[in-house]
């Protein structure tokens, strides 16, 4: 039966909560090896976020939620993570414009253009220490998932596990991107902020289906 | 940590709106989004000059907006790049009819936000070239990580470029101006001390008392080595090596020399560190025909300072000694 509106709506407040949870956490890792502004500006924009939906017209849907976030983001994040989380929604958005319910493929196809967009405008690769490294062990798993007959929640779930096991899996690695390049091999034994925040909130998009 | 501030939320708006309050002569400034603007934008028929990026770094870029200099600045939360908006705002409020040139510091987040902010402008039809500065020599190997950052050597492109603009060159020459400058300037900075960033709290980074750290962005963020501390002279023979190695330059060369302050570090410290930089310059037969010494790209309180050299020509050193009428530079007029 898929996923709606109300799902997607869940998915970005409690998104906007577990920032807000890990404001200071987010901090500190990006203070680690980066310039400490991660967890400020990630806050600032899902709480801006947050005054928006309260406006969302009751004929949205999930595509609505998402444009209207990437909008939002773009416009209140700043520093690198505005254009990155603002280009991945919006390309989502897109990617789902119309539809009023998400099954499995369509959030598949969610996934995969938000994390075709962080590329896009970040021109990170694999393995360089960044968000793409929790997106794309997530659309990967996403996607094995959908293919083994997965409903929308376990698909979820499945993203959301791959997105934590990713950002933790940074930590050896050596940034080649963003702030944390500038390290070099001191960048190593740490986790990067960003592929945190997304573990974050693909684990609130998770949450948010299962409690449906 | 001691701060004279209020909450530290406020901490971008009330400096903006106080540097409008110092200096309405020379700009007009908003807020909601953040932007400072020349009074007398647009200017017909000129290019308009845009910079911008996280505040902290002051005067950079606030401090040379007015004729001669930037059109406008944005500055952006602490240490944060502005938002897409306000550079947007800014470029549309310094259009004269001529073309808009933004000056952005190679860091992730400026480049970003500021290429999303030139696709929604060219969108409405102003037409809009960007520079990339990066400047910083400490950067060893740029395959490998995001390239070399903008730094101080930032101030003598807004300035230099700012002249070809007031003179009325058209878009792409002030383009090709400010390219000039880049390909030409290198700079290398010393971290004695980290910062505090108001909303955090705490020191970005950490140093020991006898440690400091080579080859800082101005962020404080690391690019060489952390070492020892060690007697100016020797210090600043650190960062002048890569820096006259890099372009190089050599024997015979007219320079800018510029001793920047990252913010907490005394006049008669970065004077004495010129004063070393320019014995090495000399026993090279470099020869230093203008010079620049104090606190134009600051890292909020730390200690610490960055050399940044500058080949001249005819043409830069005509450029360079144009008249500017500036918070922080202001000569000629």
């Amino acid at each position: 039966m898929g996923l709606g509106v109300g799902w997607a709506e869940a998915w970005i407040r409690h998104g906007a909560d577990v920032i807000a949870e890990h404001r200071l956490e987010l901090i500190i890792l990006d203070r680690d090896i980066g310039d400490g502004d991660h967890g400020e500006n990630m806050d600032r924009g899902f709480q801006a976020v947050l005054l928006e939906l309260d406006g969302l017209p009751p004929e949205a849907n999930p595509g609505d939620v998402f444009k209207l976030v990437a909008t939002t983001l773009i416009s209140t994040v700043g520093g690198a993570a505005g254009p990155l989380y603002g280009t991945a929604f919006l390309k989502g958005a897109l990617a789902v414009a119309g539809a009023s319910t998400l099954d499995g493929a369509a959030l598949v196809a969610l996934l995969t253009a938000a994390r075709d967009g962080i590329v896009l405008r970040g021109k990170a690769e694999s393995g360089d220490k960044t968000m793409v490294d929790a997106w794309t062990p997530a659309v990967d798993a996403a996607a094995a998932a959908a293919a083994g007959g997965a409903d929308e929640r376990a698909i979820l779930l499945a993203a959301a596990c791959a997105a934590e096991a990713g950002a933790v899996a940074t930590e050896p690695l050596v940034a080649r991107k963003g702030r944390a390049s500038y390290l070099g091999e001191r960048s190593a034994g740490y986790r990067d902020p960003g592929a945190q925040s997304s573990a974050l909130l693909l684990r609130a998009a998770a949450d948010a289906a299962a409690r449906g | 940590m001691k701060k004279l501030i209020n909450d530290p939320k406020n901490v971008v708006h009330e400096a903006v709106a106080g540097f409008g309050a110092a200096h309405p002569d020379l700009v007009r400034v908003s807020h909601d989004p953040n932007v400072i603007v020349r009074t007398d934008a647009p200017v017909a028929g000129k290019v308009g000059i845009v910079s911008g990026g996280g505040s902290g770094h002051e005067p950079l870029h606030g401090g040379f907006v007015g004729p001669g200099m930037l059109s406008a600045a944005v500055p952006g939360a602490v240490f944060t790049s502005p938002t897409p908006d306000p550079i947007v705002d800014a470029t549309k409020a310094v259009d004269g009819g001529a073309g808009v040139l933004h000056i952005v510091k190679n860091y992730t987040g400026d480049v970003l936000n500021f290429e999303t902010a030139a696709d929604l402008v060219a969108a409405e039809g102003i037409e809009v070239r960007s520079v990339l500065v990066n400047d910083d020599v400490a950067v060893k190997d740029s395959l490998y990580t995001a390239g070399r950052r903008g730094v101080a050597g930032t101030v003598l492109v807004e300035k230099i470029a700012g002249a070809a603009a007031e003179r009325g060159d058209n878009l792409a020459a002030v383009v090709a101006v400010a390219k000039k400058v880049i390909s030409r300037v290198r700079t290398m900075g010393v971290a004695l001390t980290p910062c505090v960033v108001p909303h955090a709290g705490e020191p970005s980074f950490s140093l020991a008392d006898d440690e400091i750290e080579i080859g800082i962005g101005i962020h404080g963020e690391p690019g060489r080595e952390r070492i020892r501390l060690e007697p100016a002279d020797a210090i600043v023979d650190r960062l002048l090596e890569p820096i006259l190695d890099d372009l190089p330059f050599v024997n015979g060369d007219n320079v800018l020399l510029m001793v920047n302050g990252m913010g907490g570090t005394p006049q008669v410290e970065l004077y004495i560190v010129f004063r070393r930089a320019a014995e090495v310059l000399a026993e090279k037969g470099i020869t230093i025909t203008r010079s620049l010494v104090g606190n134009y790209t600051t890292s909020l309180e730390m200690q610490g300072a960055s050399i940044t050299v500058l080949k001249l020509d005819d043409e830069l050193t005509g450029l360079w000694d144009a008249p500017v009428h500036t918070a922080a530079l202001r000569w000629g007029r």
